[in-house]
């Protein structure tokens, strides 16, 4: 397909429709994940973990002991005193003292369990969500191009919430179900072995069928989950398209659209569902014939030979077989229910694998003093005056340079995509103080230009020299720091007016948050909000106008004070008469020092020292106003509007 | 509500009802289990009787194949009920969405309707399955299993209705006390997760101004305070489990003490004892089940509102009674027209606005944003309904046509226009459906977009994306004007619809409108001068009122406004494109 424009990587339509498929089998890299599950929880929570094992051993032991009760009760107590004729019920009841005293331990060690695992699971929970924003914070802006924001926030929201599912509530299960298996296992061969083999079997045809129904299901669920995402992608695409489809009267065949994948997915999603529905059951009652079975043939034995087996053994035993039964069944859904959070996991870690962005740099930016002697003297405080810190490796020794603000670009080509050029050998000298403009059509390469200065993204090919020295050396944050940028999408916090202003730079007075927004023209309406600076902004700052929104941003820029400023369509929504001031303001705080800007009303970038015209990635004219105007070139002709006529 | 929502089982009202009456089924006959082992162990193995044992042994054995035929029934009918809903409500919620004005839809939102049509009706369909499965076969099983009870043994009962008191009282405390905790929570999480959409969305900003540890502790904070609620939270809930139990427990330590007591006095079997044991299990689980239920269906609760806010909706825009089919000319008459937007801040947006057009006209409008252009026009097509006053087209009101006759007479290109997944000429036929390819190219060469589609190899045939995606803004915005002119309107609107197009092929899609659609009158609102200075009149809008009406040359030498676009744009030099 032709994709014409120099747009940067779209992301695929419409989110995941595909989540959470019942799969059933565990391979290898799900092991893995599992794993790495486990050893996430070990790390913080290792002996609160053993602990809860410990106490799901407890109960587990004493919800035995209740069980077994049962035959002690019949054969030891109540046939004895069925026989005397003045029954003595003083053994009974210390015996059922002794009982209670361990089943109260086990309601003691359910509690302690629940509630460590409460802390676990919780904790294990902050941890990972400060882990996994702290580490998106630091991911290049190129996950964030390529990873749509609905995905992005899936994993905080449902992947970390299956995640604590699992944790704190199926692994413990599935303990719980083992540990009961094991120990009603050997309580049942010690009780009557030719029962034990009857129950084998019947829990043996319960796998056999589950598994059966299980493979059968698969399809029909691989099916529901396609023609889920098929409606949920029309859905998508109709109702945000939905103004569209009304201008043009074309419900009906939206509808009958619509209808049609409907109905496919009532179908496929029945299917799926009467198969998932009718497990319960199934094992349920595989497990009521085994359990008559039991009866039957243990009665058999009772009557029938002298093994041993008393009516108390059998009773025992018949509850034994459905404590034995119950877990087994429950242990297949909950590895059912681990093999879909680990899909989960999987999208957390894979987050967490990122690779986050690279720094080899160097170079600091620090604050400086001027000694009399003309040398450079590092300083906590602002002083306006900035310099390069260069370590020297070899002997030890601390260099400082002035900042100056020269931008040099030197053959550079860069592309979002490495097969994709979108930037072609671009030439660029700013020198300090200099204002230079950028111009040309939508996708032409403007911002992607500046993008390269701040190194939101790397270059393919070329130099780029920030006071001569190389941007790849000079450290991230302070490359960030040196350069105020008002991006051409306005961004603003969930807070109030004044901490808006104030995120350009933390430490900044309430009355330099004020000088900064007077100077951009910004105080004026600011004043007129409801509660001055203290309006709360939510939503993106919502309840402003789109203007408005851009003159607390620039506000935001001119409080960082910057040494180099880059300006992307930041006045783009501003009228013509306030952006002239605007406009001023930006020029006297910006005297001296360099700055970029970019914009599409041609008025906006006359006075600049040099204005770029960019098109399809390559500069195709570069001069001031009077030299672009004098060429008679693509410049002249935007300018003078004689496009239209040519 | 719920009576409103129930309506949408339709026609697998059936398939809802055998569902619990199946599940009762095999309720009814799990509870006689443990009865029917009473007498097997008394009048079988007691006495050591083997045919009574085959007897209740077979009946036993019966009474499982039946439990199993009617769970597999219950389930397949829950199946086909549940998903059968879920279809209907899916559905229904749909074609209201069709019938919903553009009031309507932005009332909602775009996102508030799609979560609605997905999630919501997932939620919903789980629930109903649960309700008409679990939410049946719990409460009968305790009915059944306490009858049972009643039946083998009065006054051992006593000991469940103790039981059940404490029960009740320790459960409704705990989830009464959580039900609070979490509202709280879920505030707190919803502030969380916002907080990482601002981020994600911002991530620009954050990185520009090297603020990631400020925000990291930001969240940090965010997060530890949810923990904390969270472990209160579920600190309630943990007593849960250990209440479960310790109910159990007594349970069994009663019963085998008042147990044995009665057996050995002879008013009880020693298999009526062991069948009680058997009762307390199934008393208890059914006890969890259904608080488990109520959790699920509480938590339904939002989505079934959030459904119903839609089917209830009143599309404020119906069609008159006996309305207009035919749109005779394209004469436009604004009459001291008001207009608010019912979700704004109830200022209006458009004020005494008497403007009068005549067919056939081409109208330029121009103004800075907010200045209430589109608002404007979307009151042609009857997009909107006025406050006051009355907007007229080929003399009748429009509030008095047939709705979509007059749209397909009033074609707009709209500012947010969207192409949709398929072809070029599927998207294309949206403006006439059985248009032919010689129509489909002569719209295209008219709205300058036939140079690109011809070099595509597919030509009419090639793919469309989702939204587009693969076509340039320019682009789109051709394909957009292109499908609106095969609607042959009477009305053209073009709102803002060439800003991606560069100059010159807007002036050459501005010549074809004007020697292929003479009588078309033509709206066209542009942020640029040169798109609309060849126009007859031009509107000049300024804060929702009509600032000006008049030529180009008029307009220079009295408006203030129009001068000062044009001296910014024109004799300041020009303006690449907009980017919006």
């Amino acid at each position: 397909m032709t994709r014409q424009n120099n747009t940067r990587p779209t992301r695929g339509p419409g989110g995941r429709g595909m989540r959470g498929m019942p799969a059933g089998k565990m391979d290898r890299k799900k092991a893995g994940t599992l794993m790495r599950v486990l050893r996430y929880m070990m790390r913080y929570y290792k002996w609160h973990y053993l602990f809860v094992l410990f106490c799901i051993a407890v109960t587990v032991y004493t919800q035995l002991q209740s069980t077994l009760f049962t035959r002690t009760l019949i054969d030891q107590y109540i046939a004895p005193l069925l026989g005397s004729a003045v029954p003595d019920y003083g053994p009974l009841a210390a015996r059922l003292m002794r009982l209670a005293a361990v089943l109260l331990i086990g309601v003691i060690a359910a509690y302690l369990q629940q509630r460590t695992m409460v802390t676990v699971g919780q904790g294990t929970m902050a941890k990972l969500r400060v882990e996994l924003f702290s580490h998106m914070e630091k991911l290049p802006i190129k996950y964030f191009d390529t990873h749509s924001h609905g995905d992005i926030m899936s994993v905080y929201t449902n992947d970390i919430d299956t995640l604590r599912q699992l944790i704190g509530q199926t692994i413990p299960q599935l303990f719980n179900s083992l540990i009961t298996i094991v120990s009603t296992f050997t309580s049942m061969v010690i009780l009557s072995i030719p029962l034990t083999c009857l129950s084998l079997v019947m829990v043996g045809i319960t796998l056999f069928v589950s598994k059966k129904l299980a493979g059968r299901s698969r399809g029909f669920f691989v099916a529901q989950q396609r023609d889920l995402g098929r409606v949920n992608g029309y859905i998508e695409e109709m109702i945000s398209g939905q103004k569209v489809v009304k201008v043009f009267c074309h419900e009906d065949k939206a509808i009958q659209e619509f209808t049609e994948l409907n109905e496919n997915l009532r179908s496929s999603g029945m299917n799926a569902n009467k198969f998932a529905n009718i497990m319960m059951p199934v094992n349920g009652n595989i497990g009521n014939i085994g359990y008559v079975l039991c009866a039957m043939l243990g009665a058999a034995i009772a009557i029938n030979t002298d093994w041993g087996l008393t009516l108390g053994t059998l009773v025992t035993f018949l509850s034994l077989n459905r404590n034995f039964s119950r877990p087994i069944s429950q242990v297949s859904m909950q590895m059912n229910t681990i093999v879909m959070a680990m899909a989960g996991a999987d999208r957390v870690f894979s987050m967490l694998d990122e690779p986050v962005e690279a720094d080899e740099g160097y170079v600091e930016l620090v604050n400086v003093k001027e000694k009399e002697d003309g040398t450079l003297e590092e300083t906590k405080e602002r002083t306006g005056l900035w310099a390069w810190r260069h370590p020297h490796q070899a002997d030890g020794t601390v260099t400082y340079q002035r900042l100056q603000g020269k931008v040099t670009m030197d053959g550079v080509d860069f592309g979002y995509v490495p097969e994709k050029l979108v930037l072609h050998d671009i030439q660029l000298f700013a020198e300090p103080g200099q204002k230079i403009a950028f111009v040309g059509s939508t996708g032409a390469g403007k911002t992607t230009i500046t993008n390269l200065i701040n190194r939101f993204y790397d270059i393919a090919d070329g130099k780029i020299r920030y006071d001569d020295i190389n941007i790849n050396k000079i450290k991230k944050p302070d490359l960030r720091r040196s350069l105020g940028i008002v991006l051409q999408d306005t961004h603003l916090f969930t807070g109030t007016v004044m901490e808006n202003i104030r995120y350009g730079r933390l430490e900044a007075t309430d009355d330099e948050c004020r000088e900064a927004a007077k100077l951009v023209h910004a105080d004026g309406f600011i004043r007129r909000l409801p509660n001055g600076y203290n309006t709360m902004l939510t939503e993106d700052g919502s309840n402003l106008s789109q203007g408005q929104r851009q003159l607390i941003a620039i506000a935001r820029a001119a409080v960082a004070d910057p040494p180099v400023m880059i300006l992307d369509e930041a006045t783009s929504s501003i009228d013509t008469r306030t952006e002239k001031l605007v406009q001023r303001g930006m020029d006297a705080l910006m005297k001296g020092r360099t700055t970029f800007v970019i914009a599409h009303r041609l008025s906006t970038v006359r006075n600049s020292d040099c204005i770029m015209v960019l098109e399809q990635g390559r500069i195709i004219e570069r001069g001031n106003h009077d030299d672009l105007i004098a060429k008679k070139g693509r410049y002249y002709q935007l300018y003078t509007g004689s496009a239209a006529e040519s | 509500m719920i009576s409103l929502l129930l309506g949408y089982v339709g026609k697998y009202k059936k398939n809802a009802i055998l569902t619990p009456l199946f599940t009762a089924g095999e309720v009814l006959m799990e509870t006689l289990l443990p009865y029917i082992i009473a007498s097997l162990i008394d009048q079988g193995i007691t006495p050591g009787n083997m045919a009574a044992v085959y007897k209740y042994g077979l009946i036993m054995l019966a009474l499982a194949f039946v439990s199993l035929f009617c769970g597999i029934q219950a389930g397949q009918h829950g199946a086909i009920a549940s998903t059968g809903f879920a279809a209907n409500l899916r559905q229904a919620v749909y074609e209201k969405v069709q019938t919903f004005s553009f009031a309507n839809i932005d009332k909602f939102s775009t996102a508030g309707l799609v979560t609605r049509m997905t999630t919501d009706v997932t939620n919903i369909q789980n629930a109903f399955q649960m309700l008409i499965r679990i939410a049946v076969r719990t409460p009968l099983m305790l009915i059944m299993a306490v009858i049972m009870c009643v039946r083998i043994s009065p006054s051992l009962s006593l000991v469940f209705v103790v039981a059940l008191i404490f029960l009740g009282i320790a459960l409704s405390f705990i989830h009464t006390r959580v039900g609070k905790l979490f509202n709280i929570v879920f505030q707190k999480y919803d502030e969380l997760n916002g907080s990482v959409q601002e981020n994600v969305s911002s991530i620009r900003v954050v990185k520009s101004f090297v603020r990631e540890d400020y925000e990291n502790e930001k969240f940090r904070k965010a997060a530890e305070g949810i923990r904390g609620m969270f472990v209160r939270a579920e600190r309630v809930i943990a007593l849960n489990a250990p209440v479960m139990n310790l109910t159990v427990y007594g349970c069994i330590i009663a019963i085998s003490w008042f147990g044995a007591r009665h057996v050995v006095a002879g008013d009880m079997t020693t298999g009526n004892l062991t069948s009680m044991f058997s009762y307390v299990m199934q008393i208890l689980m059914s006890l969890m089940m259904l608080s488990m239920v109520f959790v699920m269906i509480s938590m339904s609760m939002a989505s079934l509102r959030r459904i119903y806010e839609v089917l209830t909706e009143v599309p404020d825009i119906q069609n008159p009674e006996n309305p207009i089919n035919t749109v005779e000319n394209g004469q436009i008459d604004f009459n001291h027209v008001d207009f608010a937007y019912r979700t704004g801040s109830g200022e209006d947006t458009l004020k005494d606005i008497d403007l009068h057009i005549h067919s056939g006209e081409n109208i330029g409008i121009i103004g800075s944003t907010g200045s209430g252009k589109s608002s404007l026009v979307a009151l042609l097509s009857r997009l909107y309904d006025v406050k006051n006053g009355s907007v007229e087209i080929g003399g009748h009101d429009v509030r008095d046509y047939d709705t979509e006759a007059l749209r397909n007479k009033v074609s707009v290109v709209l500012q947010k226009n969207e192409l949709f997944s398929g072809t070029v000429r599927s998207n294309l036929q949206w403006g006439k459906e059985d248009a032919t390819d010689e129509e489909c190219w002569a719209a295209l060469e008219s709205a300058c977009a036939d140079d690109f589609i011809r070099a595509l190899p597919a030509g009419l045939d090639a793919e469309v994306e989702q939204s587009g995606a693969n076509f340039s803004g320019g682009q789109k915005q051709r394909l957009c004007i292109a499908r609106a002119l095969l609607k042959d309107p009477k009305v053209l609107i073009l709102d803002d619809s060439t800003s991606a197009v560069d100059t010159g092929t807007d002036a050459r899609i501005q010549a074809a409108f004007a020697k292929k659609i003479p009588g078309t009158t033509k709206l066209i609102i542009a942020q640029r001068i040169s798109s609309v200075k060849n126009a007859d009149r031009i509107i000049v809008m300024d804060d929702g009122r009509v600032d000006a009406f008049d030529t180009h040359e008029n307009l220079l030498k009295t408006n203030d406004i129009y001068a000062d676009i044009y001296e910014t744009q024109v004799k300041g030099g020009g303006d690449f494109d907009e980017a919006k």
